[in-house]
């Protein structure tokens, strides 16, 4: 191989009381395609911004083109060429496409902004990339995903030696995927070293030629993905043995009596009314892709979203659900699939978060007693194993994982008896996904019921009792028993006799 | 946040050292009376309004919010007592009605702001003009004089200290109490932080966000009884004018952000104190009248800069 265009040796980060990063040593060649593997807090985030001067080097030397380099931020380092698009969209959503992907860089005519041109300019950007939007039309009307597609377009749009990805398909589905895998694979021809982050495996092995495993801050290896099997690079990942994931089996408890039942709910626009039962100690899954009304039944359900036709019955009385206070009081509980804009209140406390929703219900006047609180957060700690362990942190400051362990902590102190939980495993490490997965088992084991919502359809028939299947903001089916991930792939994708499939819940 | 207040504290003891190097006897207090005199006194009293209403204020911009109207409604309390006076009316029933309607006057903010959802800025801009002309039709167009000793304690008299600043203290330490021993506080916060999540968590924001701007401008009608009764009339012109700025201000020192959330009562004391002594020291150093708020504007960019996100990010380095 040729020179590497990024060395970055010995390279060691340090926050106040914590060694971010330790001695790591990294190399990205041209043409390739490089996955960082690691767990949530590993360091895959901190090497990102070690590499783009975001932050400063405790001990060791990147060298960019064969020059020592240090950037003074991600500014210097795209006007080098290192671009980066990061894990959470980071656009501004009032803007147009054409603005944000040429922000900073617009083309100008006698000083002032050609608005024409940077239309012009962004379609032909778009264009590369296979993405036929409006330039003109505003970032907010578009989905996230899409969003996610128009940051990497804008990333591209400098001529980029090094384009690093820092989760770019978290919120993708797989057609979306595969149109990101294309453009990949043609900068990656072009020459371009490409640095990939991804929780999914799958993925990985599809578009990296090279990764590099990080633990604790500190290098494990760097290994020929070709060579390298998944078990071997999950205990890598992990350093304890597998198979935690495989330990989670569907079970086959009984579930109780219908615990919420939906009859005819819908609201114009978002989602077709649709029945939907769900009973104590039951899971049941819903499957379909982003944008398929999945999240919306969610929010209809707990009420963040006002239905206009159908009712809920719970425990057999009908609730009329102004609001997610409405909600809450009969005992459901919502974690959203934004957790940064809708789930973890960032700058506060941990303490803080945990007890939210439990003070929210108890009104201002009643706090929650400084004693039980304690107790509390001890437990849950505990319990999901939330790191750091420390109740004041700032969870703004935690990794997504905990985060979402935080989010989850939040509704179990209410003691919910329904449990909806939106894309809870996204975006967060194969440890606390293993741990959150059988968290609900568990749950729903003790009697709680949950819906559990997941764009990973492995994970929703592993895990669910029953497979609710959306499509087109439809619900186009309900799979009982034992499901196959291609029975639900198969309806998630239409064209099939739907009927044929559909089977009635007992 | 012991960091974050640091600077505030710094600026309050350098302005005092300076006052006490152009006046040596800047600390010395005398009693006469039963009454205590001398120049940190003088500046505890004036400042008093200011501190009250930077009280309100600061739980109004950690909901995200902000509340232009004060100095209006402060001078419509003012108005409405002082009328009441004048046409033979007892001066605690006046006082009574004038705090009645500026709850009124917060819940109209409250409900633009948290029902109509318009932008703060621009719903309390509302009040803050019309305030002004409703001060005005009360008091007819007059300045109303009145005569009324018990009037004139609320922000002439002592109780060895001025009562003016026991009111506000007595706020202070009843909002410190009643926001930090029961969850009003946290769910201010939580609300400023992030009011999706927060509805989402369940909680009330609507009733929060209108419990601030009430208590905002209640606030503010007490520091517009005590500005009125130190001189014994009301001016709707020009009582509390620009008071909603020195407020801000205040709250800003004390190192409460604008973009809501986390807010410290502390530091909004230790605001007001600066911008108090500063009015003060401006008198006591001799700066000409005509660069005096070019002087103020000075130190509060100082005050600003020392705790700019930039300055504190270096200084405590951002984890990933």
């Amino acid at each position: 191989m040729t020179e590497p265009v990024v060395d970055m040796r010995g390279i060691s980060v340090e926050f106040p009381g914590v060694k971010a990063l330790q001695e790591v040593d990294f190399r990205l060649f041209p043409g390739e395609v490089h996955a960082l593997m690691g767990e949530n807090g590993a360091g895959k985030s901190t090497l990102i911004k070690a590499l783009t001067g975001v932050h400063p080097l405790a001990a060791g030397e990147i060298r960019y083109a064969g020059e020592s380099v240090s950037f003074g931020g991600p500014a210097q380092a795209q006007a080098a060429g290192i671009s980066t698009v990061y894990q959470e969209v980071n656009l501004c959503v009032n803007l147009t496409v054409a603005e944000n992907i040429l922000l900073g860089r617009e083309p100008r005519k006698f000083g002032r902004i050609d608005g024409k041109a940077m239309r012009a300019r962004a379609a032909e950007l778009l264009a590369r990339i296979g993405l036929h939007i409006d330039p003109g039309s505003v970032l907010e009307s578009h989905p996230i995903a899409v969003q996610q597609l128009v940051a990497i377009a804008r990333a591209v749009a400098v001529d980029a030696r090094v384009l690093v990805l820092d989760e770019p398909t978290s919120s993708l589905d797989a057609d979306e995927v595969a149109e990101l895998f294309r453009i990949i694979r043609v900068l990656r021809d072009e020459g371009v070293a490409v640095l990939f982050v991804s929780h999914f495996l799958e993925q990985v092995y599809e578009i990296s030629d090279r990764m590099t495993v990080l633990r604790n801050g500190r290098l494990v290896g760097e290994y020929a993905t070709a060579t390298f099997s998944r078990i071997d690079l999950v205990s890598a990942m992990l350093g304890r043995e597998m198979g935690v994931l495989e330990e989670i089996e569907r079970r086959s408890g009984t579930p109780g009596d219908p615990l919420l039942v939906a009859e005819g709910l819908g609201r114009k626009g978002s989602v077709a009314p649709f029945d939907l039962e769900i009973r104590s100690g039951e899971v049941v899954g819903l499957a379909g892709l982003l944008g398929s009304g999945r999240t919306e039944v969610a929010r209809l359900l707990f009420g963040a979203d006002k239905a206009d036709s159908g009712r809920v019955l719970v425990d057999g009385k009908p609730v009329h659900l102004r609001g997610p206070r409405s909600a809450i009081e009969v005992g459901v509980a919502f974690c959203s699939e934004d957790r940064k804009a809708e789930g973890v209140v960032a700058d506060l406390t941990v303490r803080d978060n945990l007890i939210l929703a439990m003070q929210a219900a108890r009104g201002w006047a009643r706090p929650v007693p400084r004693k039980l609180a304690d107790e509390l957060v001890a437990k849950y700690m505990e319990m999901l194993d939330i790191r750091p362990a420390n109740p004041e942190a700032i969870v703004g400051n935690l990794s997504g994982g905990n985060q979402q362990k935080v989010l989850l902590a939040r509704w179990l102190v209410t003691e919910p008896k329904l449990l909806i939980l939106d894309e809870p495993t996204r975006g967060i490490d194969v440890g606390a996904k293993a741990q959150i997965q059988k968290l609900v088992a568990d749950l729903a084991t003790e009697g709680m019921a949950v819906l559990f919502i997941s764009a990973e359809l492995e994970e929703v028939v592993r895990i669910a009792d029953r497979v609710v299947v959306m499509r087109d903001r439809q619900k186009v089916a309900e799979l009982d028993g034992e499901v196959g991930v291609d029975d639900v792939m198969a309806l998630i994708a239409g064209g099939g006799d739907v009927n044929e499939i559909e089977a009635v819940a007992s | 946040m012991k960091n974050r207040l640091l600077w505030p504290v710094l600026a309050l003891v350098a302005l005092l050292v300076l006052n006490v190097v152009v006046t040596p006897s800047f600390f010395s207090l005398r009693l006469q009376d039963g009454h205590l005199y001398g120049s940190v006194i003088d500046i505890l009293r004036n400042g008093a309004p200011t501190l009250l209403i930077a009280l309100g204020m600061t739980l109004v911009i950690a909901t995200r919010g902000i509340d232009l109207s004060v100095g209006a409604v402060a001078a419509i309390a003012g108005a409405v007592t002082c009328t009441y006076i004048a046409s033979g009316g007892d001066p605690w029933i006046g006082m009574g009605i004038a705090l009645l309607l500026c709850a009124v006057l917060g819940l109209w903010n409250g409900f633009l702001v948290s029902v109509l959802g318009i932008q703060p800025i621009i719903a309390t801009l509302v009040l803050m003009t019309a305030g002004r002309g409703i001060a005005m039709l009360i008091t007819e167009g007059q300045i109303i004089t009145v005569d009324s000793p018990t009037y004139r304690e609320v922000g002439a008299g002592f109780l060895v200290l001025p009562i003016a600043i026991l009111i506000s203290l007595a706020v202070l330490g009843l909002v410190a109490l009643v926001t930090r021993r029961t969850a009003l506080g946290l769910l201010i916060e939580s609300v400023g932080v992030n009011p999706s999540a927060s509805r989402l968590a369940g909680v009330k924001s609507r009733t929060i966000i209108w419990t601030v701007y009430v208590f905002a401008a209640v606030c503010a009608g007490i520091a517009g009884l005590m500005i009125s009764s130190n001189v014994s009339a009301a001016d709707a012109n020009s009582a509390g004018l620009w008071i909603e700025m020195d407020a801000i201000l205040a709250v800003v020192i004390g190192g409460t952000s604008l973009a809501g959330g986390r807010y410290s009562l502390t530091g909004t004391l230790l605001g007001a104190l600066i911008i108090q002594t500063l009015t003060t020291t401006v008198y006591t150093v001799g700066i000409a009248p005509e660069i005096t708020l070019v002087f103020k504007a000075i130190v509060v960019i100082a005050v600003c800069l020392m705790q700019a996100p930039i300055r504190i990010r270096v200084r405590q380095g951002v984890p990933a």
